[in-house]
């Protein structure tokens, strides 16, 4: 039991990552305890979504090695079909499939890759589009949703998959003003409940009210690692000074 | 027995034959294709115009071709104009006639959208510089529609390749053809014979469309953004 | 020029026949390539060793070559080895060699044009490659293909007017045998045309009216 609550649930060791022989993660170490909120802030194309990538095996990774619960997810032989139905992952293009309804979106991964019996998860998805608000669009196809409520629902067909950890990569980004606040909304009820995430965004109020820790990465190196307080009021390195300094205005 | 077989049918003198009606193939898709491109061209600058007339005309003309098939049009040319006109036209002319009317309708189709999928602001500032009409299109639009155009217009011409085939059906002597004459006169002797001579003309349209079509797909890929 | 309503009266059930053979044929010719292109692009999106340049042949052979000297390979050539097929399979199967190609493309051109995020997202959710395939990749490339799809079916339709050539006595040479013997060109040719205009016209319109409703873009109206 206790052993169990040491090892952290996701362990990334001297990750290194390459396209075409360009570095674009080096050397990256991080653990994330379970329940624990991560923020990965840094200037566009200095590697973030790459890192929520590898962590869900949508791109290998040339050196160093995740650990999820202990176990290695290099190699070979890892079945990555079956980790990611422990990783949940939300894009910044909400990509909920168009050809089905937002129901048929949340039970495609539960009912025909997990095998779960369909009543209850049906209960459990209407639980869950009841808590983002939106169990009466439940027939409605994507084209009728806003781009606010896509990526809602894209949480929820997540979330149904009952993932350990969450992957949110930029999920604001794309979305008008307005919206922005509901979904980061879902986020922070996530938070509150215990969910482990892992969150690249660029809404620095959020990002210093839902973190745990603060991981600062420049040019696929990561710079700093701190707590929010810490990071946004007295950052250490220069990098992250500058950084902050731009999103002042 | 095979290589026997072989040669009895592909006499040197059977293969100059067959070429002498692949000779005959290429003059009808050749001109087809010059016809069609240049009058093509005209025929897409007349789509682009502004009155509604024209540009409904055109369509119509296009779509009469689109709808109704080729081989339907080369009877229609063959015996129905020869018989209302009371003359009589060779099949390779009638054959040459539809081709470069098709040619035509299909080629102006693809120059329209290409000009059409010029960027607006590239002919104001065209207008800007004070070019007149004619030289805005000599200098600027035509040689950029030229690139969106290309990949399409080889395209067409290898259609109208294939097609060629189909004069064998209203009387011309081709390759398709001396072909047919060849296996009358050496059935006898080689049963086969239609199984070697259609193969080769299989082969024979293969080795002339397959380069049009990899040229026209790679010259897609490299200019498609 | 006066026109023989007689004549063109008396010709209709031969043209009424022929054209109803015509359109079996390109039903049959239709449905196969659909299931040869199916299998096609199946195979190409796979990645199966050996298949998929045995596709990759197959492809340009038949595009890049006539349909009537594949027909009369089919006819004339093979059945010379023993194959004996009536003219009507020679038909079916040259329309659908013909035809498996072209709508394989059409496959290829909308399973392409699945966006990458879309795969990824299935991924995520660890769908494997053929439930990707199954329920996310297929219905939407099926609907962006969909447009292409349409267009060959046009084209099939309108390269049944080849099949002729194998002495079925299609609209084609229902026409020329008319002329023939009857020397009424003008009616004989008039009546050739409103055929195919009553089977292709309706046909296009359909198909316009499907793509509309089909389209990506439009899930859910
Ligand atoms: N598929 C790819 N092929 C090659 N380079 C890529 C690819 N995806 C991303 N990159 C490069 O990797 C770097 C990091 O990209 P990314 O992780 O998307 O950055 P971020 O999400 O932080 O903006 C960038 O320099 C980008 O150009
Ligand atoms: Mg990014």
């Amino acid at each position: 039991m206790s052993s169990e609550e040491k090892q952290p649930l996701l362990e990334i060791k001297d990750l290194y990552k390459e396209y075409d022989k360009k570095m674009v993660l080096n050397d990256i170490q991080l653990q994330i305890n379970k329940g624990e909120v991560i923020v990965v802030l840094g200037p566009s194309g200095c590697g973030k979504s790459t890192l929520l990538r590898c962590l869900n095996g949508l791109e290998p990774i040339q050196g160093g090695e995740i650990k999820l619960r202990g176990k290695s997810l290099s190699g070979k032989d890892v079945d990555w079909q079956k980790i990611r139905q422990h990783i949940g992952m939300v894009f910044q293009n909400y990509d909920l499939f168009p050809n089905m309804t937002v129901i048929e979106n949340i039970l495609l991964g539960p009912i025909k890759v997990q095998k779960r019996d369909k009543n209850q998860v049906l209960m459990q998805a209407k639980e869950l589009l009841d808590r983002v608000g939106l169990l009466d669009r439940i027939d409605a196809y994507p084209r009728q949703l806003s781009g606010g409520q896509k990526q809602r629902i894209a949480i929820v067909r997540a979330l149904c998959m009952n993932p350990e950890i969450m992957l949110f990569d930029e999920v604001t980004a794309s979305l008008d003003p307005e919206m922005v606040r509901e979904v980061l909304e879902v986020i922070l009820g996530l938070a509150k409940q215990g969910m482990t995430m892992i969150i690249v965004t660029h809404e620095m109020a959020f990002a210093q009210a839902v973190a745990d820790r603060i991981v600062f990465l420049d040019a696929g190196n990561i710079c700093e690692i701190a707590e929010p307080q810490e990071f946004f009021t007295d950052p250490k390195t220069e990098r992250a000074k500058q950084f902050l300094n731009i999103f002042q205005y | 027995m095979q290589s026997s077989v072989i040669s009895m049918v592909f006499t040197s003198q059977n293969l100059m034959r067959l070429m002498g009606g692949l000779l005959v193939t290429a003059r009808i898709a050749f001109i087809s294709i010059a016809i069609g491109s240049i009058a093509g061209i005209g025929f897409g600058l007349l789509m682009t115009s502004k009155s509604k007339w024209i540009k409904g005309i055109c369509r119509l003309y296009l779509e009469i071709f689109r709808i109704i098939p080729i081989l339907v049009w080369l009877y229609i040319v063959y015996f129905g104009i020869t018989s209302a006109l009371n003359i009589h036209l060779e099949g390779e002319l009638v054959a040459m006639i539809v081709f470069s009317l098709w040619g035509t309708a299909e080629m102006g189709d693809i120059v329209r959208g290409a000009l059409e999928s010029l960027p607006r602001h590239q002919i104001e500032s065209g207008r800007a510089l004070g070019l007149g009409f004619w030289k805005l299109y000599r200098y600027v639009l035509i040689p950029q529609a030229v690139r969106r155009m290309l990949p399409g217009a080889i395209n067409l011409a290898t259609r109208m390749v294939k097609t060629t085939s189909l004069v064998v059906l209203i009387g011309v002597v081709e390759v398709v053809k001396v072909g047919q004459q060849i296996i009358e006169v050496s059935r006898f002797q080689v049963q086969t014979a239609s199984l070697w001579i259609y193969g080769l003309l299989f082969i024979l349209y293969f080795i002339i469309c397959y380069p049009l079509s990899v040229l026209s797909k790679r010259l897609e890929a490299k200019w498609s953004n | 020029m006066s026109i023989n309503w007689d004549f063109i009266i008396n010709s209709i059930p031969l043209y009424e026949k022929a054209a109803w053979l015509t359109l079996k044929l390109a039903f049959w010719g239709i449905l196969i390539s659909l299931v040869i292109g199916l299998i096609c692009s199946v195979i190409q999106y796979f990645k199966i060793r050996i298949l998929r340049s045995i596709v990759g042949a197959y492809i340009e052979l038949s595009r890049n070559t006539p349909l009537l000297i594949q027909l009369y390979f089919l006819y004339f050539g093979l059945t010379k080895l023993g194959l004996t097929l009536s003219e009507n399979t020679c038909a079916i199967i040259g329309l659908s060699f013909l035809g498996g190609s072209y709508m394989s493309e059409a496959f290829r051109g909308g399973i392409e044009a699945v966006s990458k995020s879309q795969i990824e997202s299935g991924l995520s959710l660890g769908l494997s490659k053929i439930q990707l395939a199954r329920y996310v990749i297929l219905p939407q490339a099926f609907s962006f293909s969909i447009s292409s799809i349409g267009a060959n079916c046009i084209f099939l339709l309108k390269e049944t007017s080849i099949v002729g050539a194998i002495a079925i006595l299609d609209l084609m040479n229902v026409t020329k045998d008319l002329i023939g013997m009857y020397y009424q060109t003008f009616e004989s040719l008039l009546m050739l045309v409103i055929a195919y205009l009553i089977i292709l016209l309706p046909m296009s319109f359909l198909l316009t009216w499907l793509e509309r409703k089909v389209r990506y873009a439009e899930f859910g109206n």
